[in-house]
């Protein structure tokens, strides 16, 4: 499998990483930097959509152009919280109204698959179309699904694979009540150095056209994904193993990780226990201070993965460890949440 | 003609049976599971629903959960439903670590979410259920419950999101990337549904009357419904029920919530069932069909069977007419009823029929019927467009 | 109400309702259709003004398909409101 075309839309903006002056935030819920939507999608249509809807499409439409293809076979969509804006407005009308007379326009938009419906309506394509919902492992498992058609058909057409969350004003206010976000307001640089419990958040969407051959502009080989549950490190290291013997690969031919941690002092010690052990002498990479944590935001991972192999270049603001390194050929993206969908991407150059 | 993958065991709870032996008493005796809600605390209580009479304390005493528990009634019932499933393919609680589970649920956990949802921020007691409105919180309860450690995952494209289950499962078994894994999904009667849909103006304040002219609307239901598929390497001479011989999805890209007047998206989904089968049309001996009894749906759908049967579309019926409209559940609900009509030979017929619909003057199956059936296609069609088809064939010994 | 008020006031609900957000009541002419070529509204839009009629005019529909005669356009759906209107 081959990414031939990628576009993300996040907190920092298209060049900010690369060009080291990655965006700096001081508050625990930030909001993406959005592109002009109206370029993407008709005024009659976007008056409607919530900012899922609004990233998710434009996001698609930009990967799409950038792999030059008009029409995907397949539309894969991951989401961890659907579209929460709209649930919390028919939810507060219900509420407010005890049920009484309710419009019905926040209802329709609230259902999770609406960003995979609205990109079908777009493009007028009939094609595969599938959501899924797994909290953090919402990206991985469209991954999974793409996979599975690659297995079936090697000759399958390019197919359009992304995942999107979005910040809503109530629903992920209360990321604060049960610490999933940092009661103390932090500046997101300063996040891996965090000694509380909780995280920081944002939202985004990231979206990939995979092919089963490579172009001269392919960047890069999409080797193997898994979702899996893990109670400690020690099976995180087990299931590590088991996933490069299957794909003929060791440690040693890991040039860099890319890893999720969050900063939460509960749960980070999935990732240290690697950094010091199996991932030591290899270049360590981090990326939620400048994306937040999201459930979809693995797309962001896979997003610099790609970057990074195109451009040849490793940001300093990723950096987690001192071992240098350069022109990487295997890139792994180990991920979870909260100690749970813990999610390995193993990425190569095409 | 594909050989398919094979069911090994399978689990149900609807408003007609707590399991698959007392669904299959209700559908053979015609009797429906449609009533008022009781236990859904709503103003709406002249609208007809599909409610399990169990409060969520009894489910949660059948399951043994102890008080202070974070399962939402989706993740109850699914727990039920899987339980039963996974007992009667005989899995061990050591093989369910790497078996696979993929539960479709169009709101999850949302029960929770509307309860709590003004309760939150002024106090700390429910505050475990602030992860619950997003669906796959209540899948991973399920998995955590019953011990599912591999790869887990959730669907949600509203209507059609237990078939999609189905639909990856049997594709994960196929391409040999899971040997064994247990799909469906679950969905609860909430206030968010029942006033949604009551805002789109599709809920009948009657049973619900699928495929008749004079149809006005659906019956909101809730339950969950599990399916165990087994690769042929690790059978080894297990009792198999069934197998999913073909599948299909595509999106009709018409309209949000309305079907096109085509059923384009049914006809493709239907059509890729049949291929993917490897059989033609008349190979079809019965159709469980979506029929919601909306006058979108069953006109769209019922467009799309002419369009793939020609003149003589095999016998089908709605088993919605007994259950309501149970959402993501819909597709693994009735892949359990179309297993136990391949078993038993017997077609459960379209209740509250009586006219058929003007422009296609289709009759489905009015009465309990007994047919050799082979192949049976069953229909699930969601909110978004998306369209599946699956096609369910007896073990062919 | 005088009539150009019950019709301006119209616009301004549709406008808002139904997120118009690039129109000014000005740019919407009175006899102009409202679904379709014209304006462009869908039926989800229909479905939003039977809740604008029941929430500002107390008039209560039955069925959503007889949204269809009265929301043509602006003239006509005035013309429905002043006629059966309880509020």
């Amino acid at each position: 499998m081959y990414i031939n075309g990628i576009a993300g839309i996040s907190a920092q903006d298209e060049n900010s990483i690369f060009s080291g002056a990655p965006l700096k935030y001081h508050k625990n819920i930030i909001p993406a930097v959005y592109p002009d939507f109206k370029e993407f999608i008709p005024a009659m249509a976007l008056r409607r959509m919530s900012k899922a809807v609004k990233m998710g499409l434009t996001a698609s439409k930009m990967a799409l152009k950038d792999a030059g293809i008009s029409h995907p076979d397949a539309i894969i969509t991951g989401t961890g919280q659907g579209c929460k804006q709209d649930t919390e407005k028919f939810l507060e009308s219900i509420l407010d109204n005890q049920e009484g007379l309710l419009a019905p326009t926040s209802f329709i938009q609230s259902t999770h698959n609406t960003v995979g419906g609205q990109i079908a309506l777009n493009l007028k394509s009939y094609v595969y179309n599938v959501t899924y919902t797994q909290n953090s492992g919402s990206f991985e498992s469209a991954l999974i699904d793409a996979q599975v058609r690659f297995m079936e058909n090697p000759n399958t057409q390019p197919v359009l694979v992304g995942g999107v969350d979005e910040i809503s004003s109530v629903i992920t206010s209360f990321l604060y009540l049960d610490q999933q976000l940092k009661r103390e307001q932090i500046s997101n640089l300063e996040l891996l150095k965090s000694k509380t419990p909780g995280t920081i958040t944002s939202e985004g969407a990231h979206f990939f056209v995979i092919s089963a051959k490579p172009y001269t502009n392919t960047y890069a080989e999409l080797i193997d994904v898994t979702l899996f549950g893990a109670e400690s490190p020690e099976v995180v290291v087990t299931r590590l193993n088991e996933f490069l013997i299957k794909n003929n690969t060791s440690e040693e031919d890991i040039d860099l990780v890319i890893l999720g941690n969050n900063g939460d002092s509960r749960y980070d010690h999935f990732y240290n226990q690697l950094q010091k052990g199996i991932f030591s002498n290899i270049t360590q990479l981090a990326y939620k201070h400048l994306s937040g944590d999201y459930n979809t935001v693995s797309g962001f991972a896979m997003w610099l993965g790609c970057k990074i192999f195109k451009t040849g270049k490793i940001p300093q603001s990723l950096k987690i460890n001192t071992t240098e390194g350069s022109k990487p050929e295997k890139i792994l993206l180990y991920n979870h949440y909260l100690g749970e969908n813990h999610s390995f991407i193993l990425l190569g150059t095409p | 003609m594909t050989k398919g993958v094979a069911i090994t065991g399978m689990g149900i709870i609807s408003a007609i049976g707590n399991n698959v032996g007392e669904n299959f008493k209700s559908l053979s005796s015609l009797s429906h599971g449609i009533s008022y809600p009781e236990i859904l605390d709503t103003v709406h209580k002249k609208l007809p629903v599909g409610e399990i009479k169990f409060s969520n304390k009894d489910l949660a005493e059948k399951l043994g959960l102890k008080s202070g528990h974070s399962f939402t009634r989706a993740a109850l019932f699914g727990a039920i439903a899987a339980t039963e499933a996974i007992s009667e393919a005989g899995i061990s609680e050591n093989q369910l670590k790497d078996t696979g589970f993929i539960s479709g649920s169009s709101v999850g956990g949302m029960d929770m979410t509307e309860k709590y949802y003004k309760e939150f921020k002024g106090s700390e007691e429910n505050r475990r259920f602030i992860q619950a409105q997003h669906p796959g919180f209540t899948t991973t309860q399920i998995a955590d419950h019953i011990g599912f450690k591999g790869f887990v995952t959730t669907p949600s494209t509203a209507c059609s999101s237990s078939a999609n289950a189905i639909m990856l499962g049997a594709r994960l078994i196929k391409a040999g990337k899971l040997k064994r894994v247990v799909v469906g999904g679950t969905d609860c009667l909430t206030k968010f549904t029942l006033n949604g849909f009551n805002s789109l103006m599709i809920l009948s304040s009657e049973r619900c009357k699928p495929f008749d002219e004079n149809r006005n609307g659906l019956n909101l239901g809730e339950g969950a419904a599990y399916l165990v598929l087994e690769d042929e390497e690790i059978l080894k001479g297990k009792k198999v029920l069934g197998r999913i011989t073909g599948y299909g999805n595509s999106n009709d890209a018409y309209h949000q919530t309305a079907s096109s007047e085509t059923g384009e998206g049914a006809y493709l989904a239907m059509n890729e069932a049949l291929k993917s089968a490897d059989i033609s049309s008349e190979e079809i001996d019965y159709i469980n069909a979506h029929g919601t009894a909306t006058k979108n749906n069953d006109l769209s759908e019922s467009r799309a069977l002419q369009r793939i049967f020609g003149k003589i579309v095999p016998e089908f019926s709605s088993t919605k007419s007994y259950t309501g409209h149970s959402l993501a559940a819909a597709g693994s609900m009735e892949a359990v009823f179309s297993i136990l009509s391949l078993q038993h030979n017997q077609i459960f017929p379209n209740l509250n029929f009586q006219t058929p619909i003007k422009e296609t003057g289709l009759y489905p199956v009015q009465e309990g019927t007994r047919k050799i059936l082979k192949n049976i296609l069953s229909n699930s069609f969601g909110f978004g467009g998306n369209c599946t088809s699956l096609i369910f064939s007896t073990n062919g010994e | 109400m005088k009539m150009s008020d019950l019709r301006t006031e119209l616009k301004r609900s549709i406008i808002e309702q139904l997120n118009l957000e690039e129109l000014e009541v000005d740019d919407i002419a009175n006899d102009e259709p409202l679904f379709g070529d014209g304006l462009g509204l869908d039926s989800i839009d229909a479905l939003e003004l039977i809740v604008l009629l029941e929430k500002d005019y107390g008039i209560k529909l039955e069925e959503p398909e007889q949204g269809k005669k009265i929301f043509v356009s602006i003239d006509k759906m005035a013309e429905y409101i002043e006629a059966h209107r309880t509020k």
